[in-house]
């Protein structure tokens, strides 16, 4: 569920310092976790992003849902979304003890053991299906329950090592908590949310693979085949490019679709503009640090896109901005 | 009342499995400690959290047949 990275520094703790050495043994039967690494292990950052969207389903779904009800299948969603996240940290210590960018999240640091990472990730996912289940609907809680396995089975333990291709096909774990918003307010999924998922997922590859650019180091480390370290950082930046360009159009659709009004159709054209000319630069700037920034840009640039599109689509719907022009595209 | 005061009596046959020995654990230091109680002061907030959810949860679900019962 989690395909959205958490960015560059984790956890807001100081980055670069060495993970200390994992006991080989522990010195006592209790957790010697802080309640903020437990935390952690949900990655925060992206479940926040994960709420965000599943809310925009929520609001363009056509159907009411009670107000507590709302909340508390939105807090389902999150924390199904951690424990995937969880489990993600726990089947992947080995890999982010060796990647910078990961070294200092609880389990390769020794804070957290696997093991209760395991147990954690796992009741949290149980718990979170079955209580969506109890406050929504089966449909939304079996969306939930396919996210988490997709995410945890699919993508980390298979696709992640096995292809250059696991952010193309595991962008899909990120896509659907539109869906399961939907979902949990009318008991299907309808077009409205498949064009949010079909945004998230095309998305995912240019906003992974100008990361993997930047941190391609790191991922040759750990023995994860990200596309630059496999086809290289020219056909990467190539891939982006053509992703970007059919990410934009996908993006302004729900204006024409009758899910976004004008200024959904104003934003995601600027930003959609902003996005091919960010990825642009990373195509054509091959060399040294300007290349290196050029990919930073786009990476920090695609979360603001994203961001304001599902944004716009909130307001529109959730405040009524967008009511009286909503349809005139359509 | 068999008179038997209670330090007198007899010791009882009582079954005692066998159980493997328990590792020589290092007693936790006062950060542990410290630790511990915070997680298990989160783990009863989230639980006291979790019975008004559901408390919430169900007076929503139920709406105004809340009050449909019998008096």
């Amino acid at each position: 569920m989690t395909m959205i990275t958490d960015g560059l520094a984790e956890n807001g703790r100081a980055q670069g310092a060495a993970a200390p050495a994992r006991p080989a043994v522990s010195r006592s039967a209790v957790s010697s976790g802080e309640v903020r690494d437990y935390f952690a292990l949900l990655k925060p950052r992206v479940m926040s992003l994960v709420v965000f969207t599943a809310l925009v389903g929520m609001v363009v779904a056509k159907g009411h849902i009670h107000p507590v009800i709302g909340f508390a299948s939105l807090l389902a969603i999150a924390v199904g979304a951690g424990a995937s996240g969880c489990l993600n940290m726990w089947w992947d210590a080995d890999i982010d003890a060796v990647m910078t960018r990961t070294a200092r999240r609880p389990i390769p640091a020794g804070r957290v053991t696997g093991e209760e990472a395991l147990a954690f990730g796992l009741t949290l996912a149980v718990g979170s299906v079955l209580f969506l289940e109890l406050v929504a609907n089966w449909v939304a809680a079996g969306l939930l329950a396919f996210t988490i396995f997709f995410y945890v089975v699919v993508y980390s333990m298979w696709l992640k090592r096995a292809t250059p291709q696991n952010i193309v096909i595991g962008g899909a774990a990120g896509a659907f908590p539109p869906m399961i918003g939907e979902a949990a307010v009318t008991g299907s999924v309808s077009v409205d949310t498949l064009v949010l998922f079909a945004i998230i997922f095309i998305w995912t590859p240019p906003h992974f693979w100008a990361l993997a650019l930047v941190k391609s180091g790191d991922y040759a480390r750990a023995g994860v085949p990200m596309l630059p370290n496999v086809a290289g950082p020219d056909a990467t930046r190539l891939q982006i490019l053509i992703y970007t360009l059919l990410l934009v159009p996908v993006g302004i659709a729900p204006a024409f679709l009758g899910i976004g009004g004008v200024a959904y159709a104003l934003v995601s054209a600027l930003t959609g503009l902003g996005m091919i000319g960010f990825a642009w630069r990373v195509f054509r700037l091959r060399e040294g640090d300007p290349a290196m920034k050029a990919a930073q840009r786009l990476f920090a640039f695609s979360i603001l896109y994203l961001f304001l599109l599902f944004a716009v689509l909130l307001a529109e719907h959730a405040f009524g901005l967008g009511a009286a022009f909503r349809g005139g595209l359509a | 009342m068999s008179g038997v005061l209670p330090d007198e009596r007899p010791e009882k046959a009582v079954h005692q499995p066998s159980r493997p020995e328990a590792p020589e654990r290092a007693p936790l230091t006062p950060e542990e400690v410290k630790r511990r109680r915070a997680r298990n002061l989160a783990i009863a907030l989230t639980l006291g959290a979790l019975c008004v959810l559901f408390y919430a949860v169900t007076i929503a679900r139920l709406g105004v047949n809340v009050l449909n019962r019998p008096l």
